[in-house]
Formats: structure tokens, sequence, C-alpha cells
């Protein structure tokens, strides 16, 4: 491989990831994109749902994130998330109870569109999270 | 001069006082440091985040998004005051008051409706007792970790009301953090969107700027903007509200610093009127057997 590229992920707390990676893959809204060193300038929204790379000493990672938007150079990757966890920081009981509470509230609010869409964004990302956190 | 039981029992008072204060210092003290810490991990984000607004902007052009805009028609006011929920921090509350009161009272000059939203307690009474109109309230945030979705809920409902006319323009009253004994009360305006083609791209040079311009966006730039400049709202939010956080508890720091030291004071005057009075006293008491012997003796 012709090198490795800068991977940053940046949330308001703090940062998440930040080391060399072979390759990182993102979830961007209008499709999953995959990183290497060399890439061209690219800016783009992402879904809620997981950055993995794999890292300089070959090991795959993965990263929840949702609420972001990346911005890809040449020599960099930066990922900014509202919020983002490593796959092992994840706490799968509280994003269960997430997800039951948004499962609720999806079956009781149908009406009112706001509450709805909320709703909707807090099970996607639960489930993800369970997901992602299943996979350990 | 007061009796020796009473002034005992006033030095015992003032070192109790001196006692709170000391702890309420080291209390401020570490919750500032992890204020600061929250800060400094927050300042990469907002950085990043500038930087690509501020390229993105550049190229989709001011009409790109309607929070950009001005309204033609300035009408309706909202200010999100930022104070704290605690007082005994100094003249803290009172300078951000001060602040949003020549505001208020600018706007009200123009005859617009002024509306707020308070974060924190302070702020929030001092606008009950003036009967200004108050949309919500967050207490308990200024002063305690909150997170970043605190800042982001409030941001989208001010962008829902600046859209859809019910604010005109949105200023936020906030404490900016200088230094350990200088907080500034800052009124910054967060919507519209003041100017994005931030200073930010010229400071670094035009290393940068070529790069950006070739950026490939997806979805395109125009669209990406509408997507982000909410969120911007939300990060300046939230920064003002990490400022605000930190300069309390810094200004509560000195506060109860000079308390402090205005008690040791204190009992050091106090000590001394105690060891007179004691004095005179015994002086008096000797000044009575002296009295007493000579008689005797005649």
């Amino acid at each position: 491989m012709a090198g490795n590229i800068r991977l940053e992920v940046v949330t308001p707390e703090k940062y998440v990831v930040d080391e060399e990676v072979q390759i990182a893959v993102a979830p961007g809204t209008l499709g999953e994109f995959g990183v290497l060193i060399g890439h061209t300038p690219f800016l783009t929204t992402l879904k809620t749902g997981t950055v993995h790379y794999t890292a300089a000493d070959g090991k795959e990672k993965f990263v929840f994130v949702s609420g972001g938007f990346a911005e890809a150079l040449p020599n960099k990757v930066t990922v900014l998330a509202e919020s983002a966890e490593r796959r092992r920081d994840i706490d799968s009981d509280r994003a269960k109870t997430a997800m039951e509470r948004a499962q609720d509230r999806l079956a009781k609010e149908k009406a009112e569109d706001i509450d709805f869409n909320r709703a909707r964004a807090a099970l996607e990302r639960a489930l993800y999270r369970v997901r992602l956190a299943e996979t350990r | 001069m007061a009796t020796l039981k009473e002034v005992q029992t006033k030095i015992g008072s003032v070192k109790k006082t001196k006692q709170i204060t000391k702890a309420m210092n080291m209390v401020a003290t570490s919750r500032l440091r992890g204020a600061q810490q929250r800060m400094d991990g927050f300042r990469p984000y907002a950085e990043k985040f500038e930087e690509v607004l501020g390229s993105l902007a550049e190229k989709a052009g001011e009409e790109a998004s309607p929070l950009l805009v001005p309204k033609e028609e300035v009408e309706n006011i909202h200010i999100v005051l930022c104070t704290s929920d605690r007082g005994l921090c100094g003249g803290f509350n009172m300078n951000l008051i001060t602040k949003a009161a020549e505001l208020h009272k600018e706007k009200a000059g123009e005859n617009l409706e002024i509306s707020f939203t308070n974060f924190g307690k302070k702020g929030r009474d001092w606008c009950r007792k003036k009967n200004m109109a108050r949309i919500s309230e967050h207490l308990g945030v200024v002063g305690a970790t909150f997170g970043f979705n605190v800042a982001s809920t409030t941001a989208s409902s001010l962008v829902e009301g600046f859209l859809s006319g019910s604010y005109d323009e949105v200023y936020v009253v906030y404490a900016e953090f200088v230094s350990m004994g200088k907080q500034v009360p800052v009124a910054k305006q967060i919507l519209p969107i003041a100017s994005v083609e931030s200073s930010e791209s010229e400071d670094k040079g035009d290393e940068d700027a070529p790069y950006l311009a070739e950026h490939i966006c997806e979805p395109p730039a125009a669209e990406l903007l509408g997507i982000l400049l909410p969120k911007n709202v939300s990060v300046q939010l939230f920064s003002a509200l990490l400022e605000t956080s930190t300069s309390e508890h810094a200004a509560r720091m000195m506060a109860m610093d000079n308390a402090t030291n205005a008690c040791s004071d204190m009992i050091d005057e106090l000590t001394l009127t105690y060891n007179k009075a004691r004095q005179a006293a015994i002086t008096a008491e000797l000044m009575d057997i002296v009295g007493g012997a000579e008689a005797l003796k005649g």
C-alpha cells in the first residue's frame, strides 16, 4: 500500500479517533465511500452509521457516528460528528433502553410530525449502536 | 466597647464564614478546570467547522440559504440570555443582565417586539421581574456538565422560529472567558448568520484556499451549506454556553478568594479588639485590687 492517511473523528466534546490508518470507510448521505491516501478533496454529509477503518497495524476498527459530515483531503480525513463512539465504548444497555423508548414513542405519536421525526432519528441512532455493539 | 463575649462570638462566626468561602473557592477551582477542559475539547471541532463553512459559503454565495439573508423589516427580536443559576460570584450575573438590558433598551427604542430564552436562573428571575416575554427557560445547564444536545435542541427551535418569521433577529448574550480575572459580557448576533466569509481563511494564508476551491461536494455545495448552517447556530450557542460556564466558575473563584481574604482581615481586626478589651479588663481589675489594698493600709 502506498502509505497511511490520517483519520480524525472529532465531536464537540473530544477527539474520538486521531491516528494513521490504511483505509477509512464512511457512510456518506449519497452512499458509502472509502478513502485512501491521495484522495481528491471531497466534502459530504454523513448518515447515522459506522465509520470503519483499518489501522496502521492492520486491525479493523469501528466507530459509531451520527449527525456528522466528513472532509477528505489527500493526506487527511476529518469526520465531524455530533456524537461518535468507538465500538468498545458503546453503552449497549443504554442504547437498548433508548431503542425501546423510541419505539414506544413511535407507536403513540404518529400524529405529530416533529416528534415523529425526532423519535425516528433517535430510533435510528439506537439501532445502529445496538447492532454495532453486538458485533463486538 | 463591645464586651469580651460579644467579640468572641463574632470571631467564631467570621471563622465559620471563612471556612465556607474557602470551600466554595476550592469547588469552583475544580469545576473551572473541568469547564476549561471541555472548552479545549470543543475548540478543534469549532475551528474545523468554521473552516469548512467558510469555504463552502464562498463557493455557494449569499443567497444559498435563508439563514444568511437579513430580513428587510425587523419586528421581532429574540435574545438568548446566558447567566448562572446561583449567585455568590461577584458582579458576574449583574454584568450579563446589564448587557442584555442595554440591548433591550436599544431595540425597544425602535418599537420592536422582544422575547427571551433564558439559560440560568438569575437571568430568568430578572426577566420575570421586568415582565419580559419569555419563550423558554433552561435551568441547571450552565454550571453543570451539559452535552451538545442542549445547544442543538435550542438552536433548532431558534432556526425554526427564524424561518417561520417569529423572530427576525436572534442575539445571544453570554460571558466571554478572557482570563481568570476577566470575563466580558458579549452580545452576539447569531441569526441571520452575519458573515461566514470568515476572517479565518484569510489568516491562514492562501495555502488552503486552492484546496478548498477544488472540493467535490456531495450533495452540491449550496445544499450542503443549507444543512450545515443550522448546525452552525448550535455550534455558536454551545460555545457561548461553554464560555459562560467557564466564566461563572472563574468569577465565583475570584469572588470567594476575595471573601476569604476579607474574612482573614476581619478576624485579625476582631482579635486585636478582643485583646485590647481583655487587657483593659485586666488593668481595671488590677486597679481595683491595688486600690483596695491601699485603702486597707491607710
